[in-house]
Parts: structure tokens; C-alpha cells; sequence
């Protein structure tokens, strides 16, 4: 039990890393793409958008004075 | 110019770009991760192409090569931005510069101590390295199959598909080894911030590209996504540094009134 909580902590740590808000954002821009392209409407921009915002909100919150990482 | 001639070049060309692809990520698992570890995935990679393409041979083509974009794409793209991030926070000044020689020292101290134990620590793969090799190696190298399988087939003639596949493999990959020597003399903070640029745009690229959405320009897209990318983190660079310089102020004025 504890080898399997290990395996799975290490699964975590190995795809979200230091800030979930990451992961969740590439699923969510790739979820929209995917819905936007399937009605014909040009969908590439949304990635790349999705990417700079998140990028940006998670290094605020890791740069915030409450919340410095070091 | 004859049949041959053309479907040579054709299959030549479009196996170049996947293959650059691919050597670029190896290259840069390679030189941030250690060989041992992008060159297995690469080995692994390519055993499971092996495998993929003696059992289905020409039915390669009912592989669903989107949802393999999606999920390898997605993947990279957390990868490199994970990288990123780090590498972002490192050269504004937000997170400290690793110190390559107190590692290196403290490494060898750890291998002198561990004795025979530091054989085997030797042989550790980085999950990082050997997952990004395998990935961008098994999804490229796919691509490059369906190149030959579905242009030989068109044109009656896979073998020299083939042919033309493996001859531009084996150009982009002495490509690689020839850059591989001056680019290991860039430090390693270098190297890591420009992996997080290079894995955050492959990652966008086929991400958008597995989930459906058309690139324009098609592969003639990814210059202009590195591009993106290096323009977003450097304006991030620049922005958090005024940042660190208000933050410092501000606590360096609290310090000066708590003294008064």
C-alpha cells in the first residue's frame, strides 16, 4: 500500500510538478481547442493563449510575497 | 524529373522535418538529462516502433496518429512548461542559479562514499529524459512510417519510400550528433531554459494539432511558435525582475523603519 501511494505520489509530482494550475490549463486549452475545431472554426490561436495567461498567473502566485518559492 | 525521382525527394523531405523534430527533443533531454537516459528512451522508442510497424505493416494508417498527437503533445506541453516556469524564476532572480560545480563536487563526494553503491546510482535513468526521448522519438517515428507507407502506396512503390524515409533519417540524425558537441558547451541553465522554450512549443504544436485545430502553414508553424514562446518568457523575465527590484524596496524600507 505504501509502495502504490509512492508510485502514485511520484505519477503526481512527474505530470502536474510544482503547480497544478499548469496541468489543469493544458487540459482545458486542448479540451476547447478540441471543441472550438470540431465546428470548423479556426482553433490554433487557443493554445497558445491559454499557455502565455497561465504561465503568467503561475508565476505571480510562485513570485507573490505570501507565496515565494525558493 | 521522373516518378522515382520525385516520390524520393517527396518522402525525403517530409521525413527530414518529422526527423529534425525528433532529434531536437532527443538533443535536448540529452544535454540537460544525460545521455543514458535520452538514448534509452530512444532505444525503447524505437523497439516499440519496430514492433508497431512489423505488425501492422501497410494497416499502419488506421492508427489513430491524432489521439497519439493529443496525448504526446499535451504531455511535452506541462513538461515544458514545468521547465519553463523554473527556468523563468531562475533568471529574474526569483529562484537561485544552480551551482554546477558545488553539484558536481557534491556528486563525487556522494560516489567516493557510496563506493560500489555509486555504480549503480550510475546507472539511474531521469524519468524526465528517457519519457521526453521516447515520446518525441515513438511519435515522429510513426509519422515518418506514415510518410513512407502512404506516399510509397499512392506511387506503387514502398520500398523506395522506404528508402527515402531511412536515408533522411540517418542525414538528420549525423546532423544531430555533429551539434551535439558545441551545443554541450552552453551552460546549464542556458540549455534548460531553451528546452522548457523548445518542449513548451512542440507541445503546443501538436497538442492544437492531435486536438483537431490546423496550424497555418502547417509544419512551417513551429519556428514562429518557438518565436512566441521566447518572446512570452523573456517579457515574463523582464516583468518579474521589476517586480523582485519593488518587492526588494518595499522590504528593504520596512527593515530601515523597524531600525528608526
Amino acid at each position: 500500500m505504501t509502495r502504490l501511494r509512492a508510485f502514485f505520489g511520484f505519477l503526481y509530482d512527474f505530470v502536474v510538478g510544482d503547480d497544478s494550475l499548469i496541468a489543469v490549463a493544458v487540459v482545458v486549452a486542448l479540451g476547447v481547442t478540441a471543441a472550438v475545431a470540431s465546428g470548423d472554426v479556426a482553433a490554433w490561436w487557443i493554445v497558445p493563449v491559454v499557455v502565455a495567461a497561465a504561465l503568467g498567473a503561475s508565476l505571480l502566485r510562485a513570485t507573490s510575497p505570501a507565496k515565494r518559492e525558493r | 524529373m521522373s516518378r522515382e525521382v520525385l516520390l524520393f525527394l517527396s518522402v525525403f523531405l517530409a521525413s527530414s522535418v518529422e526527423g529534425v523534430e525528433a532529434v531536437t527533443i532527443v538533443l535536448a533531454a540529452g544535454l540537460t538529462t544525460g545521455w543514458r537516459s535520452a538514448l534509452s528512451g530512444v532505444a525503447v522508442a524505437l523497439l516499440v516502433l519496430a514492433g508497431i510497424v512489423a505488425g501492422l505493416g501497410p494497416a499502419l494508417t488506421a492508427l489513430p496518429i491524432d489521439v497519439l498527437r493529443l496525448v504526446v503533445g499535451g504531455l511535452l506541453l506541462v513538461f515544458g512548461l514545468q521547465w519553463l516556469r523554473k527556468a523563468i524564476l531562475r533568471s529574474s532572480g526569483f529562484k537561485e542559479l544552480h551551482d554546477e560545480e558545488a553539484i558536481f563536487e557534491h556528486e563525487l563526494e556522494a560516489a567516493r562514499a557510496a563506493g560500489s553503491a555509486s555504480r549503480q546510482a550510475g546507472w539511474a535513468i531521469n524519468p524526465y529524459g528517457f519519457t521526453v526521448s521516447f515520446k518525441g522519438v515513438l511519435l515522429e517515428g510513426l509519422e515518418v512510417a506514415f510518410i513512407a507507407v502512404t506516399f510509397g502506396s499512392n506511387q506503387h512503390d514502398v520500398p523506395l519510400a522506404a528508402i527515402a524515409a531511412v536515408t533522411a533519417v540517418i542525414v538528420v540524425v549525423a546532423a544531430g550528433v555533429a551539434v551535439r558537441a558545441p551545443l554541450s558547451r552552453v551552460p546549464e541553465n542556458t540549455l534548460k531554459y531553451a528546452v522548457g522554450v523548445m518542449l513548451t512549443s512542440f507541445g503546443m504544436f501538436w497538442g492544437a494539432e492531435g486536438a483537431g485545430a490546423s496550424w497555418p502553414g502547417g509544419d512551417a508553424s513551429i519556428p514562429a511558435l518557438i518565436a512566441f514562446t521566447l518572446l512570452l518568457s523573456w517579457g515574463l523575465v523582464f516583468g518579474l525582475r521589476r517586480r523582485r527590484a519593488r518587492l526588494s524596496a518595499v522590504g528593504a524600507r520596512t527593515v530601515a523603519a523597524g531600525a528608526r
